[in-house]
């Protein structure tokens, strides 16, 4: 056993062709991340990859392992200065595209270039921590189905492509059903499992206490579980269904921040209304903000009220909570409020947004009241043509006035900045309100799901006498989105006109069932969880199943499905031959009765020698190795030669 | 107990599943086709492991897509390993006579009646460790030619023969075991010296001191050191070189017998037969009628292909008087 395995993988050298499938799949995976990282980073990896490409042209020597070190700690400092850190999960994913150039350049067998396949998986999962939508999935599919021609060709690489390419394509279609298998019954546990790391929230979606221009609109395109609430006896009207979350009320000219929140005492009963009771199983979110409808009129266990009329819970929201709330919508707001408060809320950074100051200093100029002002306030959003939509366009430094007087596009987060600033402005007190509007009730069981695609930000302006008052100015430059959700009000965005014109209809009915389908994805597929998985089961009869019942069907199914893939692989493709299998059959009755056919004797001088042994028989016996001789060295089969054979054999009688 | 397990016969042959050796074609049944992760198998399940851990901690539904898809593709890797061997049938080929101290080439036919093809299929002799990896197309028969070192001479068995792949993914490595009934017949490895002199017995044949005449001239060959100095061809040796000896031929028709018995008595049996098997070379290249004489055997006198090679066999299977 000197001699090496020529099947080792240490000791096959990497070819051209296996070289280029390895950039190609790493191409294709490492896109994404690309686009996301420094583009000095994006750039450096692309000349690792083209350096490898060239080395191998161009018969060059691999640079060394010192060089190779240089370059990473270089671009590790670089990633450092970036991200002030190498670990934690941005700065990880970066290093880690990094690597997959690094370890390319140091390549020369099969075994490293397996080692960058493995990579190239880790490079897709990466990936879906930002973004798990169709595309991501299908780029996934297409780069399963190069990384896997490209490991095939490892194993046989004197085989044409196309054949390892078919070969793939079969392994792949063999994989799908056992990957779905395992999808649907593998016993799901909810995460995490351990603490996540320091930066793990920048992929959960959820609110945070800032709000900077394109925070709620980015978050507007997830659909995960926010929450889901019960409601006792009615839901209340879509318009009602504010949730309140973090309130902002600090602005720099360009993001809002909460400030400094300090807890407050249970706020008097709001006066009149509707009362709505109501139970909310929260997601967790790992902040400390509780959501509920606006008014909130009680204060669930271990949660308190914020000096500014939100609910923030006793420690961060790990785990999915469930409290139950009354609140009180359409109530009469209490008029009293701390005077350092209102001050607070009148702060605006100085020489920011000039037209923005002097169109709500033209307000309060020829406004009569507190009143007035605010009305002229609403109307000018009502009839400003504005637009909604959730690619905003980037603003710049005094990004009030871009959007209030040129781009005039933009999200809930546009909206109510500008609109805040500009009461501001105008002398009122005003804050953003962050949280979600709407939520979309299941017809079936009443239940009300928020989700993140419901984030919302509103305003609230004091008005001297009358307290807080909440006003919505995206909803009132566009009245569809408190009415219709979401993406009724985004229709309205800039690609639609075109659509919604007559002709287009079987465009609009595309993307209709466009929609569906993501809803479906995000349902089926982002959203099937532990949940889900008993709901599934129960369709199959099996209601409340426990991980138990999972595992032992999915063994079931597993091995059903591995044993008839067996079975194909060894299934023959040719018929035996009628006339060697009845021949068989013949040498197998005579060897039951002694007479065994030696391997160097033909079929004459064995069916003379049987025929010697058992003379009774003896006729037919010859008869058969005549028969045998004449098919299977004659010219031409006979189809009743072949049935007397047959029938010959079958009936053979030995004494 | 284990031990004595490990070396029985009965056991070993039920454990392999067939009796050694086996004749004609050997269809490798799946009873047969072993199958183990490799290294990078096992690489390949720890890289599973860590990407559903990830899926778990971050909830990501296309995570666990991947590591399913995954799983799936090394499960299907595993049945498609197996099925690149199972079935095929394995048949041995001619394997010529050689000489000890050279290499037996025993030739096996994998024959593949499926109609996918079976690429990189291993074929190592476990013995001796030669090992040749081939293609078998679909339909198709490939020939793998083993080199094994003959030492010694005799009837040399092939032994025991692995077939081993790792198609496609080199998740895992499939093998299986053969034995075919196939032998190679090893030639003493000839020693080269002067022939003996034709037989002086009762057939009155001419007596000559030397077979190997000085008559007629008849061509060149390699300088043996036991060869005069006068029959050096000088001239071609300042021309190229090398040393070359001249040879003559008296008389075509002269006939010698291979005695056992003029061979040296001091030296052992292998020694006196490889001598007699340079005789047998010898007669032949110079074109004499020869037989050979062995305790409790002879051949009678003839030349030829079939003559030296049914000598050489007689040499090669010889066991004593």
């Amino acid at each position: 056993m000197t001699a090496p395995h020529p099947l080792a993988p240490e000791v096959r050298l990497l070819t051209a062709r296996d070289l280029a499938g390895l950039i190609l799949a790493l191409a294709i995976v490492a896109a994404p991340h690309a686009l996301r990282a420094p583009w000095w980073l994006a750039l450096l990896t692309l000349c690792l990859y083209g350096v490898r490409a060239l080395v191998l042209v161009r018969r060059l020597a691999l640079p060394g392992r010192g060089v190779l070190l240089l370059i990473a700690a270089a671009a590790m400092l670089g990633v450092w200065v970036e991200y002030h850190t190498i670990f934690g999960r941005v700065a990880g994913i970066v290093l880690l595209l990094l690597f997959s150039g690094l370890k390319l350049l140091e390549t020369r067998t099969h075994r490293d270039a397996s080692a960058v396949a493995f990579l190239c998986y880790f490079l897709i999962i990466t990936n879906f921590l930002y973004t798990q939508n169709i595309a991501a999935a299908l780029a996934m599919c297409v780069a399963l189905a190069v990384i896997t021609a490209t490991v095939v060709g490892f194993s046989a690489p004197q085989r044409p492509l196309r054949a390892n390419l078919r070969t793939a394509g079969l392994l792949l279609a063999h994989a799908a059903p056992v990957g779905l298998l395992l999808f649907l019954l593998f016993p799901r546990v909810q995460g995490p499992m351990w603490g996540l790391p320091q930066d793990a929230q920048s992929g959960i979606t959820g609110l945070s206490d800032t709000m900077a221009p394109g925070d709620i609109a980015q978050l507007a395109q997830s659909d995960a579980l926010a929450f889901r609430a019960e409601f006792t006896d009615r839901i209340p009207a879509p318009r009602q269904r504010y949730w309140r979350g973090p309130v902002l009320s600090n602005f720099d000219g360009r993001t809002w921040t909460a400030g400094q929140v300090h807890l407050a005492e249970a706020p008097p009963a709001p006066r009149g209304g509707v009362a709505y009771r109501y139970t909310v199983l929260l997601e967790p979110h790992q902040r400390h903000w509780l959501f509920a409808l606006e008014t909130p009129a009680r204060r669930p266990p271990q949660a308190n009220f914020s000096s500014d009329g939100h609910l923030l819970s006793a420690s961060p929201v790990r785990n999915r909570l469930r409290y139950e709330m009354v609140s009180i919508a359409d109530a009469r707001p209490d008029a009293r409020e701390d005077p350092l408060l209102l001050r607070l809320a009148l702060r605006i950074p100085p020489g920011y947004n000039p037209k923005a100051m002097a169109l709500a200093g033209e307000w309060r100029r020829a406004a009569r009241d507190e009143d007035e002002v605010l009305a002229r306030a609403i109307e000018f959003f009502r009839s400003g043509q504005f637009s909604y939509t959730l690619e905003p366009p980037l603003l710049g430094r005094d990004s009030v006035d871009e959007f209030l007087f040129s781009t005039r596009t933009g999200f809930c987060e546009h909206f109510s900045s500008a609109f805040v600033f500009l009461m501001r402005a105008a002398g009122l007190p005003a804050r953003v309100v962050t949280g979600y509007q709407g939520g979309d009730p299941n017809p079936v069981d009443g239940i009300l799901t928020v989700r993140q695609s419901d984030a919302h930000a509103w305003a609230e302006v004091f008005v001297a006498g009358r307290g807080w008052l909440r006003v919505d100015p995206t909803a009132a430059a566009v009245p569809g989105r408190v009415d219709a959700g979401l993406a009724r009000a985004v229709s309205g965005s800039a690609a639609l006109p075109f659509l919604m014109r007559p002709d287009f209809a079987w465009l609009r009915g595309m993307r209709y069932n466009w929609e569906a389908m993501v809803h479906k994805w995000n349902v089926w597929v982002l959203g099937y969880n532990p949940e889900r998985q008993r709901e599934f089961m129960s369709r199959f009869g099996m209601p409340n199943t426990d991980w138990k019942e999972l595992a032992a069907t999915l063994f079931a199914a597993l091995g059903v499905f591995t044993a008839s893939l067996v079975l194909w692989s060894l299934r023959r493709w040719a018929r035996p031959d009628p006339v060697q299998a009845a021949w068989h059959r013949f040498c197998r009755k005579l060897g039951a009765r002694g007479t065994v056919r030696a391997p160097h004797e033909g079929p004459r001088d064995y069916a003379d020698r049987a025929a010697r042994q058992a003379p009774a028989a003896g006729a037919a016996i010859r008869r058969i190795g005549e028969l045998y001789i004449a098919l299977r060295y004659g010219p031409a089969a006979r189809a009743d030669e072949i049935a007397e054979l047959k029938r010959l054999v079958r009936t053979l009688r030995l004494a | 107990m284990l031990r004595a397990l490990q070396t029985d016969p009965r056991f070993l042959n039920w454990f392999y599943g067939f009796t050694p050796p086996e004749r004609g074609a050997i269809v490798l049944g799946l009873r047969r086709v072993y199958i183990v992760p490799t290294r990078l198998g096992w690489m390949f399940a720890g890289t599973l492991a860590i990407l559903l851990l990830g899926s778990i901690n971050y909830s990501l539904a296309l995570g666990f897509a991947l590591t399913f898809l995954l799983a799936g593709l090394g499960l299907a890797g595993m049945v498609h390993t197996v099925r690149n061997l199972a079935l095929l049938s394995v048949s041995p080929g001619r394997a010529e006579p050689v000489f000890a101290g050279e290499q037996a080439q025993f030739r096996l036919h994998l024959d593949n009646r499926s109609r996918f093809d079976r690429p990189s299929i291993l074929a190592r002799h476990l013995a001796s460790g030669a090992q040749l990896v081939v293609d078998v197309g679909a339909n198709s028969v490939a020939e793998v030619v083993l080199a094994v070192p003959a030492e010694r001479r005799g009837r040399l068995a092939l032994g025991r023969v692995m077939l081993e792949t790792r198609f496609p993914l080199d998740l895992f490595r499939a093998w299986s075991y053969v034995e075919p009934d196939v032998h190679c017949i090893v030639y003493p490895r000839p020693i080269g010296s002067p022939l003996p002199p034709p037989e002086a017995d009762g057939a009155g044949a001419a007596a000559r001191t030397h077979v190997q005449g000085n008559d007629d001239f008849s061509g060149l060959r390699a300088y043996q050191a036991s060869d005069s100095p006068r029959h050096v061809a000088w001239k071609a040796v300042a021309r190229a070189g090398d040393m070359l000896t001249k040879q003559f031929t008296d008389d075509a028709a002269s006939e010698v017998w291979l005695d056992w018995q003029l061979t040296p008595r001091r030296v052992g049996t292998e020694e006196r037969l490889s001598l007699l098997a340079g005789w047998v070379l010898a007669a032949e290249r110079r074109g004499a009628s020869y037989g050979l004489r062995l305790p409790g055997a002879e051949i009678a006198p003839g030349r030829g292909e079939a003559q030296r090679a049914e000598c050489l066999n007689a040499l090669a299977l010889y066991d004593g008087p």
